[in-house]
């Protein structure tokens, strides 16, 4: 079995104007030592999902229904304490979004590691030990122990995302979640930060969710591809499945829209904008940008198939009526 | 004025802000310290091109493009700047050089100082903060006619502000006069940005990452429409951007940044392709592509550690800290800008004799 498998989750705010559906029927599973990268672009439900995965969605927002199952527990089932206690940090834990200027700024680099850690533990806590952790995980991320002293204002950009990186692993998790971890950062500390995920998932055989708007960062780490556009998968696949051979419509739109360093390459766009979650288009939500939309794109949702081992897409194309 | 043509030139361009001092340092006489934000960059622009200033956070590539629309003073240094033929006709003498070049560094008169406001334009990197939140598309696009006096009734006025939007192709026009900033996504708020810098019909456009605040799905189309702009115009670009795989894809000649100097500047493709400058290898070897392949490889960027800051630039080339290649003459002397092939220029020891 896989060590994470989401079934049909659904996430939903529940706002004074509306149901807002930000993760809609998502499904995908994680095996050991895997990567999963999340695209999509901007609002279209990924920090959410991430949070959905720790039970952290910050209200009017909660998970409607569907399946997490990590290990033979399903953290939908769970209470909130218990996923705290037993699985957050120590099976899955997650590097937030901005997480590098969210450090707090009184206390110093070897504090916040170590609190992060006690306040994922049940019982007894043995300080020392937390410390020495501390300074071994700063090591493996390339900062040295003289950090542990440091304060956040006296820290690069780069050396704090290093900070949290560290953090993320204090527990020894299984599953590390990284939203967006490289997109503040310029593109020489990034390529460092992506050698280091590159690093890190070797030496400590982690699994994990790599979450970006950037096709290209995904492409950098990912084994495994999920396409997000309003609130659901569309595309799911191998990196190779998804790269070299996308077979929905707004796959093949978003790799056309990347200028390439190494070639001048006519770029294209997608017509329109994303739309809002709150009242999504009937049918396929992609069809007032869809170049091909059909009449039953207009009316039914698309079911996801699956059209090759392991590549699965949700669009009329590829489906029988 | 003819394509090819140079429009702006900067000469020793240098901004330093001040840096604060604390009571103890005023006190013990401590010298003020400043941020060398620009710190003296030479530069071309001719006439329909799209030049680029490329580099990280904080190498002074907004503090350029201000200094050009004249939102900043230059600390020292000139911007020779060539207006059109109807407006040097009423410069006052003694303002323009013999070539027809003013110096945009200079305290202008009022009028002179008005019509090259009208002809250097400037688009800002957030379409959210750059409109003003409580006026209607229209007024937006109307308060700049104004001030500058074009059109004589509103009836005329209606109707260039109607091309304007069509042309950044938000259609039908009428749909749009009415609407406040946040009613628009916010590809749609960058097109107002732009028709309201193009609507006075500018020379040079100064556009800072226009791009880098919206979806990647849409980024291409604002692009495109840039470019589309050009046509049919004597019009040049400055356009800002820290990422290279977009400067490649738009502009003609790229100058990289870092620290307040540029260190290497040519065409495009010998930029990209022929780097010669160290940091500007390391930053095209660090540029991610959407390659499955890549997963499996390290990608090798070979520099230490991130850019220092600009308040304490290190001494020789500016460089050397993190430069593989170091030598003794690195650390202590800045190397000059040379050209190592037509048009090619890069400032680095390993370039040229010491
Ligand atoms: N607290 C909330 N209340 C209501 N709606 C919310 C809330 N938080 C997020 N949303 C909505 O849920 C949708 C998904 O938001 P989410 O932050 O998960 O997107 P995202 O893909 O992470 O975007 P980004 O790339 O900008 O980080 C958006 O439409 C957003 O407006
Ligand atoms: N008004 C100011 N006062 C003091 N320092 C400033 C000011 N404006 C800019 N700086 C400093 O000058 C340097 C150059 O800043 P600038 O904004 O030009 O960089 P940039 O290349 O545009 O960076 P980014 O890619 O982050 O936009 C930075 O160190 C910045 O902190
Ligand atoms: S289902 Fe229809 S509208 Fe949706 S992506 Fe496929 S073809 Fe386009
Ligand atoms: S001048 Fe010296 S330190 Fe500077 S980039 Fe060239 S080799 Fe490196
Ligand atoms: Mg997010
Ligand atoms: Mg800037």
């Amino acid at each position: 079995m896989a060590l994470l498998e989401v079934k049909d989750l659904k996430t939903y705010y529940y706002t004074l104007s509306g149901i807002v559906k930000a993760v809609d029927n998502v499904s995908f599973s994680l095996e050991k030592g895997e990567v999963l990268g999340i695209a999509g672009e901007s609002g279209c439900g990924k920090s959410t999902l991430a949070w959905s995965l720790l039970k952290l969605v910050p209200p009017p927002g909660r998970i409607a229904g569907g399946k997490i199952l990590v290990k033979d527990n399903d953290l939908t089932k769970m209470s909130d304490d218990e996923v705290r206690s037993k699985i957050r940090w120590k099976t899955i834990s997650m590097i937030f979004q901005g997480a590098m200027n969210s450090l707090h700024p009184m206390y110093n680099v070897g504090e916040q590691l170590v609190e992060a850690l006690r306040y994922h533990s049940s019982g007894e806590f043995d300080e020392e030990a937390a410390l020495n952790k501390a300074a071994e995980l700063l090591e493996d991320v390339g900062l040295s122990k003289d950090m542990l002293r440091r304060y956040p204002h006296e820290l690069s950009g780069g050396q704090k995302q290093r900070v949290v990186i560290a953090m993320s692993l204090m527990a020894d998790p299984e599953i590390v979640i990284a939203d967006e971890p490289t997109t503040a950062l310029d593109v020489i500390v990034q390529a460092q930060i992506l050698n280091l995920f590159k690093k890190l998932r070797k030496e400590k055989d982690l699994s994990m969710i790599f979450i970006t708007h950037d096709l290209s960062v995904i492409a950098e780490v990912s084994d495994k591809v999920a396409i997000m556009y309003a609130g659901k998968i569309v595309e799911y696949g191998t990196s190779e499945q998804v790269f070299l051979n996308p077979l929905h419509p707004y796959t093949q739109g978003l790799l056309k829209s990347i200028p390439k360093i190494r070639s001048k390459e006519k770029i294209e766009w997608i017509p329109g904008v994303p739309p809002g979650l709150a009242n999504p288009p009937p049918g396929c939500r992609f069809h007032p940008r869809c170049p091909y939309a059909m009449d039953v794109c207009r009316r039914e949702e698309p079911p996801m198939i699956e059209v090759e081992p392991g590549h699965y897409v949700a669009c009329w194309l590829h489906s029988k009526r | 004025m003819v394509n090819g043509e140079i429009i702006l030139k900067a000469k020793g361009l240098k901004k330093y802000f001040g840096i604060r001092r604390s009571i103890s340092e005023v006190l013990a006489r401590k010298p003020p310290r400043y941020v060398k934000a620009v710190d003296g960059i030479d530069f071309d622009i001719r006439v329909g091109e799209v030049f680029c200033l490329v580099g990280e956070s904080g190498c002074g590539k907004t503090t350029t493009g201000r200094m050009i629309a004249r939102l900043l003073p230059p600390t020292e240094g000139s911007l020779l700047y060539k207006p059109t033929r109807e407006t040097l006709n009423k410069i006052p003498p003694g303002y323009a050089d013999k070539d027809g070049y003013v110096d945009l560094s200079r305290k202008l008169p009022k009028k002179l100082d008005k019509l090259l406001r009208q002809e250097i334009q400037i688009v800002f990197q957030d379409p959210f903060g750059s409109l003003n939140p409580r006026m209607t598309v229209y007024n937006i696009l109307k308060e700049p006619l104004i001030v500058h006096n074009i059109g004589s009734t509103e009836s005329e006025r209606r109707e260039i502000i109607y091309r304007a939007l069509t042309e950044v192709k938000l259609t039908p026009p009428e749909q749009f006069f009415e609407r406040y900033p946040h009613m628009l996504s916010g590809g749609q708020r960058q097109r107002v940005a732009i028709a309201r810098a193009m609507i006075l019909r500018p020379t040079l456009v100064v556009a800072d990452e226009p791009v880098s605040m919206l979806d990647v799905s849409i980024r291409a189309e604002i692009l495109q429409l840039m470019l589309d702009m050009q046509k049919g115009r004597n019009l040049s670009y400055v356009f800002i951007t820290h990422d290279l795989a977009v400067a490649n894809y738009l502009c003609s000649r790229i100058a990289v940044m870092y620290l307040g100097k540029i260190v290497e500047i040519g065409p495009t493709d010998l930029v990209i392709n022929n780097p010669m400058h160290p940091y500007t290898k390391a930053l095209i070897a660090a540029v991610p592509e959407p390659d499955p392949k890549n997963r499996f490889k390290i990608r090798e960027v070979p520099i230490k550690g991130e850019v220092p800051s600009a308040a304490n630039i290190p001494p020789g080339c500016r460089f050397h800290p993190r430069c593989p290649y170091a030598m003794d003459v690195c650390r202590r002397e800045e190397p000059p800008m040379i050209e190592v092939e037509p048009g090619h220029y890069v400032a680095c020891w390993l370039h040229s004799k010491h």
